[in-house]
């Protein structure tokens, strides 16, 4: 089974390609008179794998938001694989290859867990509007068997969600990231909240994703984030303060004054 | 459930005809064989009414039930179809009505009414919850009045009378036995069509952008463009309805979508339960005996029969009060509580 989807035609690649997924150049995003986050410029190269550290406040998942759509920026731009989609809607952006999953579960309690993975599948593909059921041997019910199998749900399939523990729904989360043909995924903290067995689960899977899927992950572990990320950036109060690799960040005094000092609350 | 449902099926045979539950076979059983035990008055009025109603709650529990969005415009939407049948087709207005052939005159008041809340629901799909409610009721009250003062196209106050079903196939439609049949066999597409649709791509997503809008934007579907066509689908199953409420009054006027009428179809589909299909059938049910009989209850207690209006309110009141879910909640219950009630070993009842 592979986590690598045929593109469909339903999703479009970026009208120019530079090599990178992600470039934001001096983006601020205001709420009244407090910035939640001030001139990020970071760029994320095609396939590469990123976490955002920072203590809670840092603008973390407001950066995310901002990625993804949620919120428009105030100020700054946001270019996914070379286009400027600064003002385009949220799902635009998702049919360029752009994933996420969030901190807080946000699923379909009414429906399966199958109905859930294959809205996904189908959210990304052509027809979303059918008014046809899907017929036998439908490609994206397979594709949606296959993501549910590669994050361990087989066995939960049929059941609703309402019904999954609180860890089968942030599997579930990954697998409605996964869906279609991602570039490019923002994971928001799926390691929270899990036991030791599940973290380890959810960086085998991490690490299992196939190369051409970049990610960025936001985590509070360190063990998880270090783990799984070639590149690390720390956030403090909505501003971009330093980036390097995982040893560079993990060594550095003004990181462990930040985080393991009386920096932060 | 859904999709996986879809998937057991087999290529074999049709499997899903096995699937239909015994109770259904006899409910099909007994409504086609109703011309050989009911009388004339119980074909017309009210089975005939209540798959007409039905049909028109039925548009609600499709936007209500699987996309949250609680409309009011159901039955202004209705009442558009028969209007155009009338302005179309035949009326005894002559100098309005066009007389043009009822494969014009019906597919043309259908795209007119679902054009029609198409607008309005690119309109009320920006607003959530009791906006939903107001915007609707404000467009529902809006095309009450312009029907009521509108003489070129809607002819004001009096509207149009005789406007009546088509003689097709030699049959004379408006006869109680053929036009029930008419009304059941509408309704039974209806409702097939609504059972489908919720299980296609297009009603899995729609109950998506119920439980999970921001969800349903981020796995890449435009939100608001579905509301929109959830709109344009009720909107072609109350245009059925209303073409058939116009063929079996022979007329239609202001009143036919007055603010009553509107607020009939909520109670309606609330009374019956909008969790599934069959549920507005079944408010529609109540509702009918209870404003065909209610009058003469009344009477037997020396009351006025106007006030069945009360029994309505009452008996909505008793439901949502006792089960918010509609009367197809207190039956699920009902079942539940049978189910457990059985011992689990042996399966015997307890």
């Amino acid at each position: 089974m592979s986590l690598a989807a045929p593109r469909d035609a339903g999703e479009r690649l970026g009208s120019v390609s530079s090599g990178n997924a992600l470039e934001l150049r001096g983006v601020t995003k205001l709420f009244g008179a407090l910035a939640a986050i001030r001139d990020v410029t970071m760029t994320v190269r095609s396939g590469e794998r990123r976490a955002v550290l920072g203590s809670n406040g840092a603008g973390k998942t407001t950066l995310f938001n901002c990625v993804t759509g949620d919120f428009l920026p105030t100020s700054g731009t946001i270019r996914l694989f070379g286009e400027d989609v600064t003002r385009f809607p949220a799902y635009e952006r998702i049919r360029r290859g752009l994933r996420r999953t969030y901190q807080i579960s946000l699923l379909f309690n009414g429906l399966t867990v199958t109905d859930n993975v294959y809205l996904a599948c189908r959210g990304v593909s052509r027809d979303r509007f059918s008014l046809l059921r899907p017929r036998q041997g439908d490609v994206l019910v397979a594709r949606a068997d296959e993501l549910i199998e590669a994050v361990h749900l087989t066995s939960a399939r049929d059941t609703a969600v309402a019904n999954l523990s609180y860890g089968q729904q942030r599997q579930l989360e990954i697998a409605l990231a996964l869906a279609g043909a991602p570039r490019l995924i923002l994971f928001d903290e799926p390691a929270a909240g899990l036991s030791p067995t599940e973290r380890a689960e959810l960086v085998s899977i991490l690490n299992g994703l196939p190369e051409h899927i970049g990610y960025i992950i936001i985590e509070h572990d360190m063990d998880v984030a270090l783990r799984v990320a070639e590149r690390v950036t720390m956030m403090h109060n909505g501003l971009v303060f330093k980036e390097g690799t995982p040893e560079e960040i993990e060594n550095d005094a003004e990181v462990q004054e930040l985080y393991l000092g009386g920096g932060h609350g | 459930m859904a999709v996986a449902t879809e998937r057991k099926t087999s290529s074999v045979g049709p499997l899903w005809l096995e699937r239909v539950p015994g109770g259904w076979w006899a409910l099909l059983f007994v409504l086609l064989t109703a011309p050989v035990w009911a009388n004339d008055f119980f074909l017309f009025q009210v089975m005939g009414w209540t798959f007409i109603l039905g049909i028109i709650a039925l548009s609600l529990m499709f936007l209500a039930g699987l996309g949250g969005m609680v409309s009011l415009l159901q039955m202004s939407v209705a009442a558009l179809a028969g209007y155009m049948v009338a302005i179309f087709g035949t009326s005894g207005v002559t100098e309005i009505s066009m007389g043009l052939p009822w494969w014009v005159n019906i597919p043309v008041a259908i795209v007119i009414a679902a054009i029609f809340a198409t607008l309005v629901g690119a309109l009320a799909v920006r607003t959530e919850g009791i906006y939903t409610i107001m915007i609707t009721l404000a467009i529902a009250a809006a095309f009450f009045y312009f029907t009521r003062q509108n003489y070129g196209i809607f002819n004001g106050y009096s509207g149009f009378n005789l406007v009546v079903p088509p003689e097709l196939f030699g049959v004379d439609w408006r006869r109680p036995v053929p036009f029930y049949y008419l009304t059941l066999g509408c309704a039974a597409v209806c409702y097939a069509a609504v059972v489908y649709v919720s299980r296609a791509p297009f009603g899995l997503a729609l109950q998506g952008v119920r439980d999970n809008p921001r969800r349903m934007a981020a796995l890449g579907y435009n939100v608001t463009a579905h509301r929109i066509a959830a709109y344009s689908f009720a909107g072609v199953i109350a245009a059925i309805g209303g073409i058939l409420l116009v063929w079996q009054n022979a007329q239609i006027s202001p009143g036919t979508a007055g603010i009553p009428a509107v607020i009939d179809i909520l109670v309606i589909a609330v009374v019956g339960g909008l969790a599934r299909p069959i549920g507005p059938f079944i408010g529609a049910l109540i509702y009918v005996l209870l404003r065909t009989f209610s009058p003469d209850f009344l009477l037997a207690f020396g009351l006025s029969g106007e006030r069945f209006k009360l029994i309505i309110g009452l008996g909505f009141l008793a439901v949502v009060f006792f089960s918010p879910d509609g009367v197809l909640g207190l039956w699920e219950r009902w079942k539940e509580r049978r189910r457990q009630a059985k011992d689990p070993l042996t399966g015997a009842g307890g």
